[in-house]
C-alpha cells in the first residue's frame, strides 16, 4: 500500500537526476579530452573527421561521375539526342528531370549517414 | 501592353517586403540580431529564406532566356546552381555552422589566426557580392522596362532603395521573413500562370519547339530594335519594316536575302506569321536541330564541351564561397539543423528549377521574335501575355512580373546584408556597429548600382556565371581545406586566394571590358573555372607545404569544434 506510490515517484525523480548527472559528467571529461588535446581526443576527432569526409567523398564521387559523366557520354554518343522518351528528347529528359532526384537522394543518404556517424561518435565518447 | 496590372503587381511585392521588413524592427535590437537573426530559425522557415534568397533573376529569368537562345546546353544552369548546395551539404554546411564563425572572413580569420587573410577574404566578398549584385539591378531595370515601359535606369533604382530600406531598417531578421515569402511568391508566380500557359499549348496541338528547322513566328508580332543591331538570315526572308535596313531609310515590305544585315536604332520591324526569324548575330545557335541537341553552342565562345564543364566547375564549387549563402548558415541553431536544412533546400530548388526550363523550351515556339532583338531575358516575362490573351492574360502577365520583382529584392537583400555586414566589420569599425551597417548598406548597394548602368549587358545567367567561377576560385580551396585539412597555413591561405581570385578576376574583367573573340582564348576567358580552381587549390596546398612550420597552433582545437557534435561540448568551452 505504501509502495505503490512510492515507487513511480523514485522512479521519475531518479531517472531523470542520474541522466543529467551522468551527461554532465561525461560530456564535461569528453568535451575536456577533446578541448585540450589529449592524445585520446586527437584521435578521436581524427577518426571522426575521417569517417565523415569518406561519406562525403562517395557521395561527391558517385555524383561527380554520373553527372560529370553525362557531357562525355553526349560527345561520344550523339545519336542519343535522337532518342525520345514520351515526345521528349532523352538529353533533356535526363538533365532537366532525371538528375534532380538522384541529387536529393544523394544528400538523403548522406544526411544519414553522417548523422549516424556523429551517434557512433557521441556513444563512443560517452563510454569511454 | 497593359503596365497597370504590371505597376499594381510590382508595387504589392515592394509593399511586402518593406512591410515584413518594417514587421521585423520590432524583433530586431542587437548587433546579432542584425546579423544572423540570432540563431533561431526553424529549418523550414531557414530552408524557404535559402531558397527566395538564391533564386535571382538569373534563375527567375535567365535560365529560360538561355535555354530558349542556346537549348539543351543551358541545361547546366539550374542543374549547376542545385548541385552547388549538394557540395555545400557534403563538405562544408555543418562544420562551418559549428565554426561559431558569423561571416567567411570571421571563419578565415578563427581558422587561421591571420589578419591578412582575413583581410584578403572581405575583400573577396564584396568584390563577389558586388558581381552578384550588379546583373539583379540590370534584371530589374530590364524587366521594368519590358512590363511597363519605364526608363532603364528605374528599376535597378527601385530595386536598390526597397533593399537598402529593409536591410537597414531590420537587418537579418526581417531579412528572414521577408526571403521565406519570397521563395513562395517565386514559385506560385511561375507555377500558376504555365498552367494556364501548357493548357493553351495543349489546346494547339502541343506544337514542338522542333517542328520546323529554323524559329518560325506563330502570329504576326511588329518588334522595336532598341540599339543598332546585325541580323544573321540563313533563309530569305521579307519583313515589314519601318526606319533603316542595311543604311537605307525603309518604309513597307523589305527582302532579307541570305546573310548579314543591319537594322537602325529605333526600327520597327513586323514579322508576319509564319515568317522565319532571322536571328541577332552570334546571340544564338540558329538551327533548331542543332538547339535540341547537346554541346551544340554557348553565348560566348565555340567550344561547348570545355564551357560545359567548366561550368559545371564552377556552378558546382562556387556556390559555397556566395557570401550571401554562408551567412544563412549561421541562422540554425546548430550543424546538425544546418545539414537538415540544406536538405530541404536541395528539395526546394530541385521542384523550382522544371518551372523556369519548360518555360524557355516553351518560349523558342512563342517568343522567337526575342532571338531577334537578343533580348532572351524577357522571355518569362512575355510568354503568358502571348499564350493567355485579354484580362487573365494580363493579370498572369502581372504575376510573372512581381515574381521576378521578388527575385531581384531577395538575392539584392541577400547579397547587401553579407557584403553590408563585412564593409561594416573589417572598413568601419569606429562607427559602433549598428550605424556602421547602415553606413555600409549603403556603400554596398550604391557601387553595383553605378555599376550596373554603365557596364556593358551580359545574359543574366552569364554574368552570374563569372561571380560563381570568382568564388568557386577563391572560397571553395579556403573552405574545403580550411576544414578538412591540417595542414592548411595561413600563407598558402593568402597564396591561394590571390592566384585563383586573382586569376579570376582577370578574366572577368577581360571578359567584360574587351571581347576576347569566340576561339579557344575566348572559352578560357569567359569560362575561367576549369583552370582557376585546380590552381587555386595547388597553390594553397604548396604554399602550406612550403610553410609547414607555421600550422596555427590552435588548428587542432578549430578542427575540433568544427568537426564534434554540440552535445559533447562542455559548458566552458
Amino acid at each position: 500500500m505504501t509502495v505503490q506510490p512510492e515507487v513511480p515517484q523514485r522512479r521519475v525523480v531518479v531517472t531523470s537526476a542520474r541522466t543529467s548527472a551522468v551527461h554532465r559528467t561525461r560530456g564535461a571529461t569528453a568535451s575536456r579530452e577533446i578541448d585540450e588535446q589529449t592524445a585520446l581526443g586527437e584521435v578521436l576527432v581524427r577518426s571522426l573527421m575521417r569517417a565523415q569526409l569518406r561519406i562525403a567523398f562517395y557521395a561527391f564521387a558517385a555524383t561527380a561521375v554520373l553527372l560529370g559523366g553525362l557531357p562525355l557520354l553526349f560527345a561520344v554518343a550523339p545519336q542519343l539526342a535522337g532518342i525520345h522518351v514520351l515526345g521528349v528528347p532523352l538529353t533533356w529528359l535526363l538533365l532537366a528531370v532525371a538528375v534532380y532526384p538522384l541529387v536529393c537522394l544523394a544528400g538523403w543518404a548522406y544526411v544519414r549517414a553522417a548523422e549516424r556517424n556523429e551517434k557512433d561518435f557521441t556513444d563512443l565518447v560517452d563510454r569511454s | 501592353m497593359s503596365s497597370a496590372a504590371d505597376i499594381v503587381a510590382v508595387s504589392l511585392v515592394t509593399g511586402a517586403t518593406v512591410g515584413l521588413g518594417a514587421y521585423g524592427i520590432r524583433l530586431s535590437r542587437t548587433t546579432s540580431d542584425f546579423y544572423v537573426a540570432a540563431r533561431s530559425v526553424s529549418p523550414m522557415l531557414n530552408a524557404s529564406a535559402i531558397g527566395g534568397e538564391y533564386l535571382s533573376a538569373a534563375s527567375f529569368l535567365g535560365v529560360a532566356g538561355l535555354i530558349l537562345a542556346y537549348g539543351e546546353d543551358m541545361l547546366w544552369y539550374p542543374v549547376g546552381y542545385t548541385v552547388g548546395y549538394l557540395v555545400l551539404l557534403l563538405l562544408v554546411a555543418a562544420p562551418l555552422r559549428r565554426s561559431g564563425a558569423y561571416t567567411l572572413p570571421d571563419f578565415a580569420e578563427s581558422r587561421l589566426a591571420s589578419k591578412t587573410v582575413r583581410r584578403l577574404s572581405s575583400l573577396l566578398v564584396v568584390l563577389i557580392g558586388w558581381l552578384y549584385l550588379m546583373p539583379q539591378l540590370q534584371g530589374a531595370s530590364l524587366t521594368l522596362t519590358t512590363a511597363t515601359g519605364a526608363p532603364r535606369w528605374l528599376g535597378g533604382a527601385l530595386v536598390a532603395v526597397v533593399v537598402l530600406a529593409t536591410v537597414v531598417s531590420g537587418g537579418m531578421r526581417s531579412i528572414t521573413f521577408v526571403q521565406a515569402f519570397q521563395y513562395w511568391l517565386k514559385v506560385a508566380a511561375l507555377s500558376l500562370p504555365l498552367i494556364f500557359v501548357l493548357a493553351v499549348w495543349h489546346a494547339q496541338g502541343s506544337p514542338s519547339p522542333t517542328a520546323t528547322s529554323l524559329p518560325v513566328m506563330r502570329t504576326t508580332t511588329t518588334v522595336r530594335v532598341p540599339e543598332t543591331l546585325d541580323l544573321q538570315v540563313l533563309q530569305p526572308v521579307t519583313v515589314r519594316a519601318h526606319g533603316v535596313v542595311d543604311a537605307r531609310a525603309v518604309d513597307g515590305p523589305v527582302l532579307l536575302t541570305k546573310g548579314r544585315h543591319r537594322v537602325g536604332s529605333g526600327t520597327q520591324l513586323t514579322l508576319d506569321a509564319g515568317t522565319v526569324v532571322p536571328q541577332a548575330v552570334d546571340a544564338s545557335t540558329q538551327l533548331n536541330t542543332s538547339w535540341v541537341r547537346p554541346l551544340s553552342g554557348t553565348p560566348s565562345h565555340d567550344h561547348p564541351l570545355y564551357g560545359t564543364y567548366s561550368l559545371v566547375l564552377a556552378t558546382f564549387l562556387g556556390t559555397m564561397g556566395l557570401p550571401h549563402v554562408l551567412v544563412r548558415f549561421y541562422t540554425n541553431p546548430d550543424g546538425r539543423a544546418a545539414r537538415r536544412t540544406t536538405l530541404l533546400v536541395l528539395g526546394l530548388l530541385s521542384g523550382f528549377y522544371l518551372l523556369p526550363t519548360i518555360y524557355g523550351a516553351l518560349a523558342r515556339t512563342y517568343t522567337p521574335d526575342l532571338l531577334l532583338t537578343g533580348q532572351t531575358d524577357s522571355a518569362v516575362l512575355l510568354l503568358p501575355g502571348r499564350l493567355v490573351g485579354g484580362t487573365a492574360g494580363e493579370l498572369l502577365t502581372a504575376l510573372v512580373t512581381a515574381g521576378a520583382f521578388a527575385a531581384f529584392l531577395s538575392t539584392s537583400s541577400g547579397l547587401t546584408v553579407s557584403v553590408a555586414g563585412v564593409i561594416a566589420q573589417d572598413v568601419l569599425p569606429r562607427l559602433g556597429s549598428v550605424r556602421a551597417f547602415r553606413v555600409a548598406s549603403v556603400v554596398a548597394v550604391a557601387a553595383p548600382l553605378v555599376l550596373s548602368l554603365v557596364a556593358a549587358r551580359l545574359p543574366l545567367a552569364d554574368a552570374v556565371g563569372l561571380a560563381f567561377a570568382v568564388a568557386a576560385s577563391s572560397f571553395c580551396p579556403l573552405l574545403v581545406l580550411g576544414i578538412w585539412w591540417r595542414g592548411l597555413t595561413a600563407a598558402g591561405a593568402i597564396a591561394g586566394l590571390v592566384v585563383g581570385g586573382g586569376l579570376a578576376t582577370t578574366a572577368v574583367l577581360v571578359t567584360v571590358a574587351t571581347d576576347p573573340g569566340r576561339g579557344w582564348l575566348g572559352a578560357l576567358l569567359s569560362e575561367p573555372a576549369a583552370w582557376c580552381v585546380p590552381l587555386a587549390f595547388l597553390a594553397m596546398v604548396v604554399g602550406s607545404w612550403v610553410t609547414r612550420d607555421r600550422i596555427p597552433p590552435g588548428t587542432s582545437r578549430v578542427l575540433a569544434r568544427m568537426h564534434t557534435p554540440e552535445v559533447i561540448w562542455s559548458g566552458a568551452g
